[in-house]
């Protein structure tokens, strides 16, 4: 079993391109891979709770872990009350610690 | 195993002034240092005059703020404020700018602490790294 961080930060609602991360996020995680996807910049506004939650609720049902970068929330405004339940908030330190371990880390 | 054991490298591709990406960037470089992981960072193309040494911050005429008012930020003085600290903590970090990236654009002056490279250079980085985290332009 391998591995990976996706980190997403382009706006769902800017460009198409922005759900690449679902399809290769699914398709690990049916492999049994263990992902984890983690929204920075523009990426986070797919952790609006009311944004696309079905692709969120896909991703979750697979065990596919999703964060949303801490500090690009708040410079959006997305607070607790507005992100979806299935995205925790995080720090940068996620990816630090999954390069440091050797995680394969994509960025998009 | 310590932090101090596993170096991180980053490749960077976007100049200054341009994108979040390049914040973010520098955001995790900053984050790495505190948390005591040695860094190299690879920057080529357009992100070699992320450490020009000749930026200037400006006045805003459109807001009549002067430059002290205005406060416009400088990457360069973000990239030497993460060496200071580096230094402080004896956190390595090797800052390399691609030497035909640099001399396409005419940036040759870079703040102190970093230096001219080459591709062999990422080679290397590579090869001594735990991680390498490439952020391209879209």
């Amino acid at each position: 079993m391998a591995k990976y961080l996706l980190i997403e930060t382009r706006d769902p609602f800017e460009t198409a391109s922005a759900t690449w991360v679902h399809p290769l996020a699914l398709t690990l995680a049916i492999q049994h891979h263990e992902v984890i996807v983690f929204f920075v910049e523009n990426g986070v506004f797919a952790a609006r709770a009311r944004a696309i939650t079905a692709l969120l609720e896909d991703l979750h049902a697979v065990g596919v872990e999703l964060l949303a970068d801490e500090f690009s929330l708040r410079e959006r405004g997305i607070d607790i009350s507005h992100r979806s339940r299935r995205v925790a908030s995080a720090d940068l330190d996620v990816v630090l610690h999954a390069l440091a371990d050797g995680r394969t880390t994509l960025w998009h | 195993m310590s932090t101090a054991a596993k170096t991180l490298t980053f490749v960077l591709n976007d100049p200054p002034f341009e994108s979040a990406r390049s914040t973010t960037a520098l955001r995790l470089i900053d984050r790495a240092v505190r948390l005591g992981y040695p860094v190299n960072v690879f920057a080529y193309e357009g992100a070699v005059a992320l450490a020009f040494a000749k930026q200037s911050p400006h006045a805003n005429a459109v807001h009549g703020r002067d430059t002290a008012a205005e406060d416009h930020p400088t990457t360069k003085d973000w990239i030497a404020g993460i060496l200071d600290d580096a230094a402080r903590r004896g956190v390595p970090v090797d800052w390399v700018n691609c030497g035909l990236c640099v001399d396409e654009r005419g940036v040759a002056e870079s703040i102190p602490g970093t230096r001219r490279g080459s591709p062999a250079d990422l080679a290397k980085f590579i090869g001594a790294s735990a991680g390498v985290l490439v952020i391209p332009t879209h």
